[in-house]
């Protein structure tokens, strides 16, 4: 269900955007979506495409780069986190657990291609 | 003549604006001294029961007030309110989560009532809630034996989020196949501060821990203004 808010702030993103640049009709959007996000890309993009109709996004194509999971320790050292991964994580360099998560959630919108 | 395609260099992220009502709405509760909980759960999990559970043991301590969430009905709320607290039912009509605006809207409806610490009842949910910044304090979940150990595996962003995680129905561990220990590296693996409490709402195990970190971090929300 989260899906609908997320995409409409999307679409909102970009049309205001393409006010600015004086765009008339969205080509494409490419978005960065961090691996911890669940949505599932064809859904985003069939959701979009309903909420989308009417405005000058209306068939654009949304494409998905996925962020992966990475962390930094307060040793300073930043690694990656693979999420099939089921065993504890430490720090690759100094073996701590005193680390926090600084990528892969969230949603960024790139860039967008228009006419 | 063909209009060239022109590329726009946007670089915005889709949850700053929420993450700017978050962090506005946390800004005012910290000049009210209210502290903001956010607990979240699966349905089933037992939140409401933790929220009494947790008003019956800090009520003598803090001045408290509930923001119950669902997708409908008020009986969340009237049970809260049997208990004397003072309850707002906010009903998302159909939305899996709670953002910061809507918590804005339940808190305003306290009016300007004195109050220690707000907990934010979420809607019962592991995958929504997570995605959005309620302006909370603290955010923490329950995870029920019966639900299984797997669900780091199924649910990390909501794992990855959380300042504790109370494992409630502890007093069913001993009929199921629930493996702590796999439980645990699980949570820790994508969130190593989390605290875990063990805990039954039955028979009252672990609360008195769970309500003593609670109240500690109560204690060093009110310090850090200072």
């Amino acid at each position: 269900m989260h899906e609908l808010p997320v995409i409409d702030k999307i679409l909102q993103v970009a049309l205001k955007h393409a006010r600015k640049n004086n765009i008339s009709r969205i080509l494409s959007i490419h978005l960065e979506i961090g691996e911890l996000s669940d949505l599932e890309e064809s859904w985003l993009q069939r959701y979009f495409d309903r909420v989308s109709s009417g405005t000058p996004a209306a068939g654009a194509a949304l494409n998905v780069t996925r962020i992966p999971v990475s962390a930094r320790c307060s040793c300073g050292n930043t690694f990656g986190i693979t999420l099939n991964n089921t065993t504890h994580t430490c720090c690759p360099s100094c073996g701590s657990s005193s680390w926090q998560l600084v990528a892969g959630k969230g949603y960024f919108v790139k860039s967008m291609e228009g006419l | 003549m063909t209009q060239p395609v022109k590329l726009i260099e946007v670089k915005e992220g889709i949850l700053e604006d929420d993450g700017k009502v978050a962090a506005s709405l946390r800004a005012d509760l910290q000049t009210r001294e209210t502290f903001l909980l956010n607990l979240m759960a699966s349905p089933g999990a037992g939140k409401t029961s933790l929220v009494l559970h947790t008003i019956k043991t800090l009520r003598n301590k803090l001045e408290i007030c509930v923001v119950e969430a669902d997708i409908d009905s008020t009986v969340d709320a009237e049970a809260v309110a049997n208990e004397g607290i003072s309850a707002v039912q906010l009903r998302t009509g159909g939305f899996c989560h709670v953002d910061a605006a809507m918590m804005r809207e339940g808190i305003a409806a306290f009016g300007d009532k004195k109050c220690d610490m707000i907990i934010l009842e979420n809607v019962g949910n592991l995958v929504c809630p997570a995605e959005f910044d309620t302006g909370a304090h603290k955010n923490v979940m329950i995870l029920s034996i019966p639900e299984g150990d797997d669900k780091p595996l199924k649910y990390p962003l909501m794992f990855s989020i959380c300042d504790a995680v109370l494992i409630n129905k502890m007093d069913y561990i001993g009929l199921s196949d629930f493996d702590m220990e796999k439980l645990t590296e699980r949570i820790h693996r994508l969130n190593p501060n989390a605290e875990i409490f063990r805990i039954s709402c039955r028979t009252g195990e672990g609360i008195d821990a769970w309500s003593e970190w609670l109240f500690r971090e109560v204690c060093n929300f009110r310090n850090s203004k200072l």
